[in-house]
C-alpha cells in the first residue's frame, strides 16, 4: 500500500490524510493530543522499556516463583470476590428495584460509596474491623479465623472495591423487564424458583456477567486498600500491583515493568471482554423487540 | 417437597396432588391459592431485604461506621489537634491543589472529547471510547510506573529533565499527572450520552439564527449538558482528592513535602499513628459522603428532566 510509485490510490489516501490533520476541528486537536501525551506516551514506554529486557530475561521474571504465586493469589482472589459479588449483587439489585422499604434511597445511594471513599480510608478501615480486636475480626477470632494480615483480608478488600458494579450493571436491565413476563410464566404453571431461573435470569445475565467482568478488572489492579489490610508477604498475601511498587522501591525497575506489561496484557483482555458481554447485552435487548442501542 | 401453589394450577385434580405432598389435607381453593401468595410474599421480601442489609452492613457500613468511631472515640479535642499537625495541614492543601490543577484540565479533555465524539458516526469510533475508558482499567499502580518510565530518572525524558534541572517523578508535578491519569475519563464518560440524547437541532437552529460557535455553546450547549457536564465534575474531583495507588508511587512520600491526605492516611498508620490517621480519614469519608449527596441530586435532576 505505502509503495513509493504513488498509485492514484495512494496519492488520494495521502491527500485525505493531510487534509484531515490540517482541517481537524481544533476539539479533536485536544483529544488526540491530551491522549498522546497522558496515555499513548506512557503506554509506549513501558512497552519500550519491556523490550530491552529481552524475550528470555522477560519470561524469567514474569514466571519467577514469586511473579506466579502473587499472579496466582490476585487473580483466585479477585474471581472469587467478583463471583460473591455477581451474586449478592443481583440479589440487592434485585431488593432494590423491586421491594419498597424505609430507607431505601439511601441504601440505594450507598452502594457507590466504594467508588467515592479514598482506597487507604477503605484499607484502614477494613484492616481495624477485620483485625482480631476488630468488630467484626474479633466475632470470628475465637474459631482461629483470622481475616486482616491474611489472603482473607485482601479477598474482603477486593469485595468492598468491587461492590458496586454488578448491582449498577443489573438495576437498569432489571427495572425495564417487563413484571407481565413473570406473572405469565406463574400463570403457566411454573414454580418460583422455575420463574427466576427460565425467565428471569437469561435477560440478566450478560448484565451480571459484564458485572462481574468489570469488578473482576477492578480488584485486579486494586493497590491502596489491599496494601494496607494484607500483610504482603510472598506467597501468602502479596499481589501482583504490591509487588510491582516493591520492585520499584527496590530500584528494579526491570522486574516491575515486566510484572506491569503482564497486568496492563491482562487488563486490556479484561476491556476487550467488557466490550464483548456489553455487546452482548444489547443484542438481548433488542430481541426483546427493543430499541436498539446507540 | 413441590413448591408454591402455582406447581398444582396445571395439575386437574388438586386433591391426588394434595397426597403427595404436605398440603395433604387441604384442597387448594382459590382463597387459600391467595392466602398461601401473600404468606409467600411475606417472607421472600423479609428474607432478601435482611440478606441485603447484612452483607451491605458487614461491607459497607459496619466500616464506615467504624472511621467515625475511630476519629471521635476520645472526645473531639485529639481529633482537632491533629488536624492542626503542619504536616496534615500541608497534606490536605496538597491534595486540594492536586485537584484545582487536574479538575480543570480534565475538564476541558473531557468536554473535547465528548463534543469531537457524541454526534459523529466513523470507523473506530467505539475505538475511541474504549481508549477514554483506558485508565479506568489500568490498575493506578501501573499507571504510576508508567510515569516513572517515562520522567524518572532512567526513563524517557530523564536527561533532558535532569539538564534543566526539572524534577517531575518524587515532586509535585508527577502527582498531578498521576492524579489527571487517573481521573482523566469521568466527564467525557458523562456528556457523551447527555450530548447525544439531546441532539443536534437547537444547535444549528441557533448557528442559522446567526449565533457563533462561541455564542452556540455558552447559550444552547452548555445548559443543556450541565448536569451531565457536573456530575462528571463531582466524580473527577472525588477521584483526584482520593487517589492513592498513582500518586503513591510517583509521590516518594515525603511528609510535610509530597504526600497527599490518602497518602497521609497510609504512613500515619504504618507509623502506629492510628488516631492521626483516622483524624485524616474522616474528612476524605465526609469528601465521599458530600460527593455520594450531590451526585444523588444530580441523578434526580436528571430524572426529573427526562420525564420531562
Amino acid at each position: 500500500m505505502t509503495s513509493a510509485q504513488g498509485t492514484p490510490e495512494t496519492v488520494s489516501k495521502g491527500n485525505f490524510l493531510i487534509r484531515s490533520l490540517t482541517q481537524m476541528p481544533w476539539t479533536w486537536r485536544i483529544m488526540l493530543g491530551y491522549l498522546t501525551v497522558m496515555l499513548l506516551l506512557p503506554t509506549l514506554a513501558m512497552f519500550l522499556r519491556a523490550s530491552t529486557v529481552g524475550p528470555a530475561q522477560f519470561w524469567s521474571i514474569a514466571t519467577s516463583p514469586v511473579a506466579l504465586a502473587t499472579y496466582d493469589i490476585t487473580f483466585t482472589t479477585s474471581v472469587i470476590a467478583a463471583l460473591v459479588n455477581g451474586i449478592f449483587g443481583t440479589l440487592i439489585a434485585w431488593v432494590l428495584v423491586r421491594y419498597d422499604f424505609p430507607f431505601k434511597r439511601i441504601i440505594d445511594a450507598s452502594v457507590d460509596l466504594p467508588f467515592a471513599l479514598p482506597t487507604s480510608v477503605a484499607g484502614l478501615t477494613l484492616a481495624t474491623v477485620y483485625s482480631d480486636n476488630g468488630w467484626i475480626g474479633s466475632l470470628v477470632a475465637p474459631f482461629g479465623i483470622k481475616i486482616a494480615f491474611t489472603r482473607l483480608g485482601v479477598g474482603i478488600a477486593m469485595v468492598f472495591i468491587s461492590l458496586p458494579f454488578v448491582i449498577r450493571t443489573v438495576q437498569p436491565v432489571l427495572a425495564e423487564m417487563e413484571k407481565e413476563v413473570e406473572e405469565a410464566a406463574w400463570s403457566l404453571g411454573a414454580s418460583s424458583w422455575q420463574t427466576f431461573r427460565r425467565v428471569v435470569l437469561p435477560p440478566l445475565m450478560p448484565a451480571i456477567l459484564t458485572g462481574v467482568a468489570l469488578g473482576f478488572s477492578r480488584a485486579v489492579g486494586e493497590y491502596g486498600s489491599i496494601v494496607i489490610i494484607s500483610s504482603n508477604t510472598p506467597f501468602a498475601d502479596l499481589i501482583a500491583p504490591v509487588l510491582i511498587f516493591q520492585r520499584l522501591e527496590q530500584y528494579d525497575y526491570a522486574g516491575a515493568t515486566v510484572i506491569g506489561v503482564v497486568l496492563l496484557l491482562i487488563s486490556l483482555v479484561m476491556l476487550l471482554a467488557i466490550n464483548f458481554l456489553q455487546a452482548w447485552g444489547r443484542r438481548y435487548e433488542t430481541g426483546l423487540g427493543k430499541m436498539p442501542g446507540h | 417437597m413441590k413448591r408454591g401453589w402455582a406447581k398444582c394450577l396445571d395439575i386437574e385434580q388438586p386433591l391426588i396432588l394434595g397426597e403427595q405432598t404436605e398440603m395433604s389435607t387441604i384442597a387448594p381453593s382459590p382463597r387459600l391459592v391467595k392466602r398461601a401468595d401473600a404468606k409467600r410474599k411475606s417472607w421472600v421480601p423479609t428474607l432478601l431485604i435482611g440478606i441485603t442489609i447484612v452483607y451491605l452492613g458487614l461491607v459497607l457500613y459496619i466500616p464506615a461506621a467504624n472511621v467515625f468511631y475511630q476519629a471521635f472515640k476520645n472526645g473531639i479535642g485529639p481529633f482537632i489537634e491533629n488536624l492542626t499537625q503542619p504536616n496534615f495541614i500541608q497534606a490536605v492543601r496538597l491534595t486540594v491543589m492536586l485537584a484545582a490543577i487536574a479538575v480543570p484540565l480534565n475538564t476541558i479533555f473531557g468536554l473535547c472529547t465528548a463534543w469531537a465524539l457524541a454526534r459523529r458516526q466513523f470507523r473506530g469510533r467505539s475505538f475511541m471510547l474504549s481508549l477514554i475508558d483506558l485508565p479506568f482499567a489500568i490498575s493506578p499502580v501501573v499507571a504510576g510506573l508508567m510515569l516513572v518510565l517515562l520522567y524518572g530518572r532512567q526513563g524517557w525524558f530523564g536527561d533532558v529533565l535532569q539538564s534543566n534541572n526539572i524534577r517531575i517523578i518524587f515532586a509535585f508535578p508527577g502527582m498531578v499527572l498521576a492524579t489527571m491519569f487517573v481521573s482523566m475519563p469521568f466527564v467525557a464518560r458523562e456528556v457523551i450520552p447527555v450530548l447525544e440524547e439531546a441532539g443536534a437541532d437547537q444547535e444549528e437552529a441557533a448557528q442559522t439564527l446567526g449565533a457563533n460557535g462561541w455564542q452556540t455553546f455558552w447559550r444552547v450547549t452548555l445548559p443543556s449538558i450541565r448536569w451531565g457536564l457536573l456530575y462528571g465534575l463531582i466524580l473527577t474531583n472525588a477521584r483526584a482528592m482520593g487517589e492513592f495507588g498513582a500518586v503513591s508511587v510517583v509521590s516518594g512520600n515525603l511528609s510535610g513535602k509530597t504526600q497527599s491526605l490518602p497518602l497521609y492516611v497510609e504512613e500515619a498508620y504504618k507509623q502506629y499513628e492510628t488516631e492521626a490517621a483516622y483524624s485524616a480519614a474522616v474528612l476524605l469519608a465526609l469528601l465521599a459522603v458530600v460527593t455520594l449527596v450531590l451526585k444523588e441530586i444530580m441523578e434526580r435532576k436528571t430524572r426529573i428532566k427526562e420525564v420531562e
